[in-house]
């Protein structure tokens, strides 16, 4: 999966000489970021269950990108995360057992195996990414390579 | 042995609400397992993002409401670039019947996933009858 360029922040600077910054403004974006993918003539052909497990949400935050996924239930052991290069691989297993004599009236769970891999259109700093695992959220932090920032060109 | 099936999830399903909120966030039904043993039921409830302090677990008429809360101040100052799902607050009420003894029942949460416990009312139990 390719992401695509992160966009220049030009929003950020309009919080900050409004003075205040609504905290909803942020989920008002992915409100209306995943309405226009839901709406996208692309998807047309998909049925209403879609999408691989686990669901993740890229985040850019100034100059480095935040991902966060949607686990719970799964136990940290039972999850691994690579770096290579430009992409994170995020795998593992997600286990929902019941007791043998149990009768199910409902199941909505998803369980079993998965392994989803993110790839960026930028250098990420490889030694400094870094990830967080709390109540079934996993939030992985990756910082933007040195080299790959922009660099103002002086004009003589 | 059987080829591995890719896992798919569904869209979060958003709450009908009766009554309008006075908070912009929205709410979003989790997803639910529900089994008994004979001991009674058990409801498992996946709230990703919550913690014990966020969650509210109460019992009113019958009716069992769970909210669970989430915390929108990690996702200050961030611009979406990919989104696949939506975040939000989470709710889900079940009426019980009179066979639940409301007053034992037990919650456990880890790892964002809630656990009830709703043990059968003592003469709801089914007893065997002894046959002279």
């Amino acid at each position: 999966m390719i992401l695509p360029r992160p966009i220049n922040n030009y929003q950020g600077v309009a919080n900050m000489i409004m003075g205040f910054a609504d905290p909803f403004d942020t989920l008002l974006d992915l409100q209306r970021s995943l309405e226009a993918t839901l709406a996208n003539d692309w998807l047309r052909d998909l049925t209403t269950s879609r999408g691989p497990f686990p669901p993740i949400n890229v985040f850019q935050q100034g100059d480095d990108i935040l991902a966060i996924i949607e686990l719970p239930g799964v136990s940290k052991s039972d999850l691994q995360i690579e770096a290579k290069e430009n992409s994170i691989r995020i795998f593992g297993k997600k286990a929902v057992d019941y007791p043998e004599e149990a009768s199910l009236h409902r199941r909505e769970r998803v369980s079993g195996e998965f392994d989803r891999t993110l790839s960026f259109p930028v250098q990420i700093e490889a030694d400094g990414i870094k990830a967080e695992f709390r109540d079934g959220i996993l939030a992985v932090f990756l910082p933007r390579a040195e080299s790959d920032k922009p660099r103002n060109i002086k004009i003589t | 042995m059987a080829s591995k099936k890719e896992l798919q999830v569904a869209q979060k399903r958003e709450l009908e609400k009766k009554e309008e909120t006075t908070i912009p966030a929205r709410i979003f039904v989790p997803n639910a397992d529900i089994y008994e043993t004979k001991d009674g039921l058990n409801v498992v409830l996946e709230m990703p993002g919550v913690d014990k302090n966020s969650v509210d677990v109460r019992v009113e008429d019958n009716v069992l409401k769970v909210d669970g809360k989430l915390d929108f101040s990690k996702y200050r100052g961030l611009q979406p670039l990919y989104t696949e799902y939506n975040v939000g607050h989470f709710s889900r009420s079940f009426r019980l019947s009179g066979k639940i003894d409301q007053n034992k029942i037990g919650a456990e949460l880890k790892d964002g996933v809630l656990a009830l416990v709703l043990p059968l009312a003592e003469k709801a139990k089914p007893r065997a009858i002894q046959v002279n």
